[in-house]
């Protein structure tokens, strides 16, 4: 806890880092949206912005996952991962935009992957 | 649907009727989402009472991937919580195009900033696709059943299949983890605005290898604001472009 950074040797610990880094950080934004509903235009360019770094932030952590996960995704090689998350948004794509396709088609590539593992 | 009257319903009729919701198909995806979700938090080391914790007191999915993701790459308090903050300032906006919709004349402040808590992704167009069949003063209740009830639901469920995880191979483990940066980029990409948030998903997801190289324990702070700084000039080149051509 010397670096403020996660760990569970102390058993409060983990509580606090998800109530500060967590909560804090995001529930102060939606009761700002209340007290000052009245005063922020959603369309303006600030929130444009604000909405484009917000998904990247996501994107980033989507890469995290693809590109250097830890644990059982790690031993996905990181080919199927990519192939994965390709086919996942070929399907979604061409299925007009239908997510539970695009989850299925990423999870039919992991799959048809283990299988040919075990057959092996 | 026909524009008939509202039918006539009590309070608790528009409670019962939001609760319905959760069969919903964007609530159902979502409950996906979270089956994924409960996988990510074991593969990050966490216990499943922190997952569960997590989920009721977050709530908004981005900002917890990114809290799993920081505490995964060992980020610090701070740097975490400044990452978490930049992803969910998009709540400000959402609940500012909410509060008119939902706030009736009646309406207590303490009311609307408690149910705010709920308000993320789903919900939110949940609600705006909803309001103009409820009347004004039954909002707040048929939201407040549905999103409170997503919240319960969807914490309940991260403790229990996180718990069940434990008896799959790794294997199955790994594959249901993926399913969230597939919801993700599939989602956000569904639902970006303009040019910008298509190009941020790409420009983000490129960002982080060079990033994670440069800057190990910052390099989604570093991916996330260098990416989106790029994407949201790279859009409005485009769009000037296409504009003059």
């Amino acid at each position: 806890m010397s670096d403020w950074v996660y760990s569970n040797a102390v058993p409060w610990w983990p509580y606090v880092f998800i109530l500060l880094g967590g909560w804090l950080p995001t529930d102060m934004w939606r009761y700002l949206g209340v007290v000052s509903a009245n005063r922020i235009d959603e369309t303006s360019e600030a929130a444009s912005l604000a909405r484009t770094i917000a998904t990247s932030l996501v994107a980033a952590v989507i890469a995290q996952l693809v590109f250097f996960p830890s644990g059982a995704l790690a031993e996905i090689p990181t080919a199927i991962r990519v192939i994965s998350l390709a086919a996942g948004f070929a399907a979604f794509q061409l299925s007009r935009r239908r997510i539970l396709l695009g989850i299925l088609a990423a999870e039919l590539v992991i799959g048809g992957w283990a299988l040919l593992v075990a057959l092996a | 649907m026909t524009l008939s009257e509202p039918p006539e319903r009590t309070t608790a009729g528009w409670i019962l009727l939001g609760m319905k919701g959760i069969f919903s198909p964007p609530a159902l995806i979502l409950t996906t989402a979270f089956f994924g979700f409960a996988g990510l938090c074991r593969e990050a080391g966490i216990s499943w009472e922190e997952a569960a914790f997590m989920t009721a007191v977050v709530w908004a999915l981005p900002a917890k991937i990114i809290l799993v993701g920081a505490i995964t790459a060992g980020t610090s308090l701070p740097a975490a919580a400044f990452a978490v903050g930049l992803s969910s300032l998009r709540m400000t906006p959402m609940v500012v195009a909410l509060m008119p919709e939902m706030r009736g004349p009646k309406t207590r402040t303490s009311t609307l900033l408690f149910l705010s808590h709920f308000v993320a992704i789903t919900a939110w167009v949940f609600a705006m696709e909803r309001f103009d069949q409820v009347p004004r003063d039954k909002r707040t209740a048929f939201f407040g059943g549905f999103a409170a009830t997503l919240t319960t639901v969807n914490t309940i469920l991260v403790a229990i299949v996180f718990n069940l995880m434990g008896q799959l191979p790794a294997l199955a483990t790994g594959a249901l983890a993926f399913l969230t940066p597939v919801y993700f980029f599939t989602s956000l990409y569904g639902s970006a605005r303009d040019v910008s948030g298509k190009l941020a998903l790409f420009c983000g997801m490129a960002a982080l290898p060079a990033a994670h190289w440069l800057s190990p324990g910052y390099e989604l702070l570093v991916a996330g604001i260098g990416g989106g700084l790029v994407a949201y000039f790279g859009g409005k080149l485009i769009d000037g472009r296409r504009e003059r051509g």
